[in-house]
């Protein structure tokens, strides 16, 4: 590190750099003999992030051979774990390259330490999958895959390590490569979450393809471990998704300043946007957001601020904020995948308290669904969930909560369950499902979601399905549907005068069905050389004079009001 | 912490992924820890800041002001006075208190105090489990706090990388570092029964490069001794001893002028300086760049035996 204090070196500029660093979130699993110590020592010690001292405290310790130090030595923190040689609990540790700065949260690997990977994995943007090569894929690298995939960890890593041992051979790798490929489609489908694997070949003891690409596989084009994580996309994608915002306490330091006070979950937050406060439904426009630094004119999550509103309205802490454009559901009935967590088995009969976004309500389990089996990736019936045991089951509420599904929001759609007799956290719970306060008492199976409901599409898009049959001339047409489009709606085009209408003429209205069930407008265009533009909606027609192009757009958007196509936003997503 | 050299590298990476638009690392780190103080005031009865007066502390104190601006801080501070601290320690402690308006509470162990406890008449081990450990527990039962914020972060030191955010203690104040509540997402278990307590590290995730990046970033007033300057030491080879003590003089050992700082900030007897010329943030920012050695390889205290942190933050210890 000497070489940076030059007389090139700026601090300014170092600061600068840093400024501009972001964070990334990775877990890793595995146990003593999958080399999971020996390749986290090694990221560090090769980007230069544990000091001398520490590296002096552990020298010649190891069951390393002479010279060599022992990386696990480095990161097994308790006493027990260095005396026994295995890795007990979640550790976090921290590093920095030259465009990222990383947290590692480092689980063991055994099926007992389940609840530590889903620990682990729950605020991961990517993780690190473990295989020995020489080994080749064991049920422990399923497991930590299938617990990441369960907690939505996007982007996999498939670190097959010891490629030493099997001579850098590139079919052993591939063999590997192959067989993990297929086991994690099969997880994918299993968990509902998408995964974005990528295999590298390292040797975490040589160093191979950890930090620097390695000279000893040629074969191998892509990045080194470390390159690629720097090059992941972090998890800020929580911007483009609904705002969310859980009050966590009301700010009345005197009469004349009332504000909520809370970290923003997902999305963004701007003065004048109409915001709805769940569960009570109620409304109001964002006044202020007020910060220590000053107030701001845009704040997007993870940032912590607090908001004004336009008008009084009775909020307290575990009310949630949204966007009034795009509610969450409000719900008193859950279907949530479990990690079981607690020596005491899941009792149907207990009280559990369920801690979600800023709030907790007691909770009965009313049904298991299944276990999963995570070596066969089956689901098997089961009567009870035991510690580190995963499954699906149904939870009643006392009380409303207003909540996504896990697979939309991370924050909104996670709960933890809490025994209330021992306070111990017991379980960890990803929403799947959940039924509206107005379907409680009628069809218990009837789920909010589960398929995309035409609810759901209109709460999103701000309009339902339709068709729209257009004539007239070309120009014209396009400026319609450039409005149209420029309104904010989904619209797709269809050009009726496409030959494949010309030869099935029956397809045309298949097409549009579909269209129409997912909740889009389909123009169906047949452009002509005529003076007027002739429109069909839905039963209701219209013509226009075409030279007349403003009158005439005006037209059509008056007709699609007249019709009701596009939905009040009070009742969006309700 | 150091920071890897690999410009060939990044120079030489396809943009495989568009970057975003982003938030830095500080501003994440800044609103997980606001997200904490919140939580923590909100859902415990008595809770209580630790403030130890060091560079940790103070970011601490400015995220609690962040945090419920424009109101209040709405918990107390404690600080568990050794008698050993520095004296410019002490009234920059008070100083600070009495600027941004927080309520400050001080405790010490009087008795043992006054029964002339101190490293060398006693070992290190059993100092700190008077002076310090016992003194916290003996304020968290007096006041009847359920909560104590505590500045410490996870890449401190290897038992601490394994410490919760919401660290649960028995009602002897004990860590069960085997027995730990699973934390996830940035779900707290704020559940505790009568007696029972939690110590909460909002700076968990913060690293000794993001404190002071941070305390540069937005101006955070430090104690004056972290800053290079010539002071009075006992020199013994590698180590600069502060005289702040008498008892720390070996026979006939007379103190020499050395240009030396504090890399952190513990009690005098036990925290050595460090031969530096770095007088202001940046020059210690710089300094930390070229360092091979962690911030607490001069507290005697993390030394003293075998996973010596594990064991006295098992007796109460923060």
């Amino acid at each position: 590190m000497s070489a940076m204090i030059t007389p090139a070196f700026s601090i300014e500029d170092f600061l600068e750099r840093e400024r501009a660093k972001d964070l990334l979130r990775f877990s890793t699993a595995g146990s003593v003999d999958d080399g999971k110590s020996t390749l986290i020592g090694r990221l560090l010690y090769d980007t230069q992030s544990v000091y001398e001292d520490q590296v002096r405290s552990i020298e010649g310790k190891g069951t390393t051979a002479p010279g060599q130090i022992d990386f696990a030595l480095l990161t097994d923190g308790l006493r027990a774990e260095r005396e026994q040689g295995i890795t007990i609990d979640v550790a976090y540790r921290y590093f920095s390259t030259a465009r990222r700065k990383f947290i590692i949260a480092d689980t063991p690997g055994h099926e007992q330490y389940t609840r530590n990977m889903a620990t682990g994995a729950s605020t991961a943007d990517a993780a690190v999958v473990l295989i020995d090569a020489s080994k080749g894929v064991l049920l422990q690298s399923r497991r930590h895959a299938y617990i990441a995939s369960l907690l939505r960890v996007r982007h996999i890593l498939v670190a097959v390590n010891k490629m030493d041992l099997v001579g850098y051979d590139e079919s052993a790798f591939r063999v590997i490569e192959s067989e993990f490929t297929s086991v994690l489609e099969q997880i994918a489908a299993g968990t509902g979450n998408p995964l974005e694997a990528t295999f590298i070949p390292v040797s975490a003891l040589a160093g191979d393809n950890i930090v620097h690409r390695s000279q000893a596989m040629p074969w191998y084009k892509g990045t080194s471990l470390l390159e690629l994580l720097e090059s992941l996309p972090s998890s800020q994608d929580a911007r483009t998704t609904p705002f969310r915002f859980p009050v966590q306490r009301v700010l009345r330091p005197d009469h004349t300043f009332r504000g909520f006070s809370g970290q923003i979950a997902s999305g963004v937050v701007r003065p004048g946007d109409t915001v709805s406060v769940l569960p009570s439904g109620r409304s109001a426009k964002v006044k202020r957001i007020v910060t220590w630094d000053g107030d701001l004119d845009e704040a997007a999550a993870p940032l912590s601020v607090t908001l004004v509103l336009d008008h009084e309205l009775d909020i307290s802490r575990g009310d949630l904020i949204v966007s009034a454009d795009s509610p969450a559901t409000v719900a008193k009935r859950v279907k949530a995948a479990l990690v079981w967590m607690d020596q005491r088995p899941l009792d149907r009969r207990r009280r559990y308290l369920l801690k979600h976004t800023s709030h907790a309500v007691p909770a009965f389990i009313s049904t298991i669904e299944h276990r999963t089996n995570v070596g066969a990736l089956t689901r098997e019936a089961a009567d009870i969930l035991r510690m580190n045991d995963i499954g699906v089951v149904s939870l009643n509420l006392l009380r409303p909560i207003a909540l996504d599904s896990y697979r939309e929001n991370r924050s909104t759609g996670a709960f933890i369950l809490i025994d209330s007799e021992t306070n111990g956290t017991v379980a960890a719970g990803m929403i799947t499902a959940a039924s509206s306060q107005e379907a409680e008492g009628g069809a218990d199976d009837v789920y909010a979601w589960g398929p995309v409901t035409v609810g759901e599409r209109e709460a999103r898009w701000g309009h339902r399905g339709g068709v729209i049959e257009l004539a007239g001339p070309a120009e014209l047409l396009d400026t319609i549907e450039r409005s149209i489009f420029t309104a904010g709606t989904v619209s797709s085009r269809i050009d009726a005068d496409h030959e494949v209408f010309l030869l099935h003429p029956d397809l045309l209205a298949i097409v549009t069905g579909f269209a129409t069930q997912s909740g889009l407008l389909s123009l169906v265009m047949r452009a002509n050389y005529e003076d007027v533009l002739s429109v069909h909606i839905e039963g209701q027609r219209l013509t226009h004079n075409a030279n007349d192009a403003i009158g005439a757009v005006a037209a059509v958007h008056q007709l699609l009001h007249t019709i009701g196509i596009f939905i009040p936003s009070e009742k969006a997503g309700l | 912490m150091p920071v890897a050299e690999n410009e060939v590298l990044s120079q030489s990476l396809s943009s495989k992924f568009q970057a975003s638009p982003h938030q830095s690392h500080l501003r994440m780190l800044e609103a997980e820890s606001i997200h904490i103080l919140r939580e923590v005031a909100s859902e415990f009865e008595r809770p209580v800041m630790l403030y130890s007066i060091g560079k940790d502390s103070s970011v601490m104190l400015r995220l609690a002001q962040k945090a419920f601006y424009p109101a209040p801080i709405p918990f107390p501070l404690l600080h568990i006075d050794t008698g050993f601290k520095f004296a410019e320690m002490l009234s920059f402690r008070d100083e600070m208190a009495r600027s941004i308006g927080a309520e400050l509470l001080v405790w010490r162990n009087e008795a043992a105090i006054a029964a002339g406890t101190n490293p060398i008449a006693l070992d290190t081990k059993r100092c700190c489990a008077l002076l310090k450990t016992q003194a916290l527990l003996d304020a968290l039962r007096h006041y009847n706090f359920d909560a104590a914020f505590g500045g410490a972060r996870r890449d401190e030191e290897k038992s601490r990388a394994k410490e919760r955010i919401y660290s649960f203690r028995d009602s002897a104040g004990q860590w069960d570092p085997k027995n730990q509540r699973p934390e996830l997402w940035s779900l707290y278990n704020a559940r505790v029964h009568p007696g029972e307590s939690i110590r909460v590290f909002p700076l968990s995730n913060w690293t000794e490069m993001d404190v002071w990046q941070y305390i540069h970033e937005e101006k955070i007033p430090v104690v004056d001794l972290y800053f290079a300057k010539e002071r009075l030491m006992y020199v013994r080879g590698d180590a600069l001893l502060p005289i702040e003590q008498s008892f720390v003089a070996r026979p006939a050992e007379t103190p020499q002028f050395v240009k030396c700082r504090l890399r952190s900030l513990g009690c005098s007897p036990c925290t050595g300086a460090i031969r530096s010329d770095a007088d202001t943030i940046p020059a210690i920012i710089a300094e930390l760049l070229s360092f091979r050695s962690s911030e607490r390889a001069n507290r005697v205290i993390d030394h003293d035996q075998e996973g010596s942190m594990e064991i006295k933050k098992r007796e109460g210890y923060f």
